[in-house]
């Protein structure tokens, strides 16, 4: 009941997603200092795969399920009512998420029912005089904020790719236990449905959550010329995802989903490869955060080379199909 | 067709972040404030359903200082109907008591569609809209990137991680819009002209402190000085060396 820290784990089609061992890894860290134990959260529609069985590995001492049929997708009213219930019962002094498509839209329900402040996006927890801290980007990265949690539970939701999953050998099985919450948490069959998940074609990652990022700009020229991109994003090996900067997505060039800056995604891969992109402000506060960036520019003054590890000043359409190939040679 | 559409002024994208001597907030001083840009889109939204309704009324609602009324002023020159300043000093940290001001504005309005933007592109909270929707116990949608209303049920769609999700809801709701929803338009002269003249009710606001206290704003850390590996395809091989050797990404 002290220090308790609750994980709110995310599963699709049954199966548990990625980022849910990211939200264990932050909430281990969390747990271990406030000294207290932690629970990984999922709902679902029955047996959850993909590696839950696993999560003790990373960090959790208990696996619950809340299962009902409506938990099959997420279902935003049953899923938030259900979470805060479980978080009333449970005393906890912080509750997890991930700060993705799913945990962005969720933590604040959660956190308007139970009535305590949330920090969404964080890039780093911990703890100080026995209250949560958190590291935050804002002005899309172009300054950090660091913000106590005074209330408890403190709620957080964490930037994906930054909490790198840790394995800890010593870690023991989690206990796991399953839920039937009667009635979906109310939410079955609600105000608001989710009726289908319509999917991107077979393999395409998201920018947001990608390792790998090729991304593309005004250099390109032309739309048609991103099948490069895409052919050098897939010699990693269904590892990387193609971004593109402010002024080809409102060209039309490309859409929404994959800009990355101010006005679109901010992102932290490992590795981010900026082709054709000059680097103004909002796109550079948007990628900042990358481990490694690569910059590939005709313009050797481009701001872009300012950020960048590593630069090649050149012909794009020539560079690029060269990288693929060394890449492809890496991945064969 | 009434609609809510909360809106928030913030530094323009481009603006180059200088930290104040209070080391926990933005150095204001030549910055220039515009309509967050999330939260054009909830206004053209709102705009295009009155119009296609041909009947309703568009009223905007800002929680911040007497300066967000210019901010108001904007949307009024684009179209809407009236605007409500929640005048306070300063906008809290935390999410949660800028959503209280709001919803204990909005509740009782008679609305039948309240409109976000995803997020203000100053503090990323990404929180306020579904916070009011929880708080007034509304049906809410966020991210929304394409939306059909029918009568007293919409179909909106949301983009996800490798998709994008359908969702139905009821009216009333809360939704939040995403960039892709529609092209804002440019207030013309005469919408500006107009906004004149339009009604703008400010009332002092106060606001609680919250459970988020601001320890620091800080730059984000440097980035070492890259280095340019070489020209053309001829760099390539040494660029995938580097990547290998000294970075340990590939």
């Amino acid at each position: 009941m002290s220090g308790g820290v609750l994980a709110v784990l995310e599963q699709r089609d049954g199966a548990l997603r990625k980022v849910s061992h990211e939200v264990v890894t932050g909430a281990r860290r969390l747990g271990d200092a406030l000294g207290g134990t932690v629970d990984a959260l999922v709902l679902a529609a029955g047996a959850v795969g993909g590696g839950a069985d696993q999560l003790g590995a990373f960090g959790a001492d208990k696996v619950i399920t809340l299962t009902h049929a409506a938990f099959a997708r997420y279902a935003p009213e049953g899923y938030s009512r259900a979470i805060a219930e479980h978080v009333r019962a449970g005393g906890y002094r912080a509750v997890v998420f991930a700060a993705s498509a799913t945990g962005k839209d969720l933590a604040p329900r959660v956190a308007a029912r139970l009535g305590v402040p949330l920090a969404q996006d964080v890039t780093d927890v911990g703890v100080e005089s026995g209250a949560v801290t958190v590291v935050r980007p804002v002005y899309a990265g172009k300054a950090l904020l660091k913000l106590k949690l005074a209330a408890s539970p403190a709620l957080v939701s964490l930037r994906p790719n930054v909490f790198t999953p840790v394995q800890r050998p010593k870690a023991g099985v989690a206990q796991s236990a399953a839920v039937d919450v009667p009635g979906g948490g109310g939410g079955g069959g609600g105000r608001v449905t989710v009726r289908e998940i319509k999917a991107a074609p077979a393999g395409a990652l998201d920018v947001a959550e990608a390792p790998i990022i090729v991304s593309g700009g005004r250099g390109l020229k032309e739309p048609a010329n991103f099948k490069i991109l895409e052919e050098l994003a897939g010699a990693f090996g269904g590892a990387a995802a193609v971004g593109a900067s402010r002024a080809v997505v409102d060209a039309g060039w490309r859409p929404h989903a994959d800009q990355v800056g101010q006005t679109g995604k901010t992102v932290s891969p490992t590795l981010y490869i900026a082709v054709g992109i000059s680097g103004a402000i909002q796109h550079l506060a948007g990628m900042r955060t990358a481990k490694v960036i690569v910059a590939i520019n005709k313009d050797k003054d481009a701001p872009i080379f300012k950020v960048a590890d590593y630069g090649i000043v050149g012909d794009l359409f020539d560079v690029v199909p060269k990288l693929t190939d060394e890449i492809r040679k890496l991945h064969g | 067709m009434k609609i809510a559409v909360c809106i928030k002024r913030v530094p323009d994208s481009e603006t180059r972040v200088k930290i104040a001597a209070d080391g926990k907030s933005l150095d204001e001083a030549g910055v220039k404030f515009i309509l967050n840009p999330y939260d054009e889109f909830a206004v053209e939204e709102a705009l295009r359903r009155k119009e296609q309704a041909g009947t309703g009324e568009v009223v905007v609602v800002a929680l911040g200082p007497a300066a967000a009324q210019e901010t108001i002023r904007t949307a009024l020159a684009m179209g809407a109907d009236r605007g409500v300043l929640l005048q306070v000093d300063r906008i809290p940290a935390d999410g949660l008591e800028a959503a209280k001001a709001l919803a204990a504005e909005l509740k009782g309005g008679g609305y039948d569609l309240i409109l976000f933007g995803k997020m203000a592109i100053d503090d990323y909270n990404h929180q306020v809209g579904p916070m009011v929707a929880e708080l007034l116990d509304l049906p809410c949608v966020t991210t929304v990137a394409h939306l059909e209303i029918d009568g007293a049920r919409g179909t909106a769609e949301r983009e996800v991680e490798g998709g994008v999700e359908v969702v139905e809801f009821t009216l009333p709701a809360v939704l939040t819009t995403d960039k892709g929803l529609n092209e804002p338009r440019y207030p013309a002269l005469k919408g500006i002209m107009a906004a004149k003249k339009k009604p703008l009710d400010t009332k002092p606001t106060r606001v609680g402190q919250g459970g988020l206290e601001i320890l620091a704003l800080m730059p984000p850390p440097e980035r070492k000085d890259g280095k340019i590996v070489g020209e053309g395809a001829a760099a390539v091989p040494e660029l995938v060396r580097l990547l290998r050797e000294e970075a340990k990404v590939l």
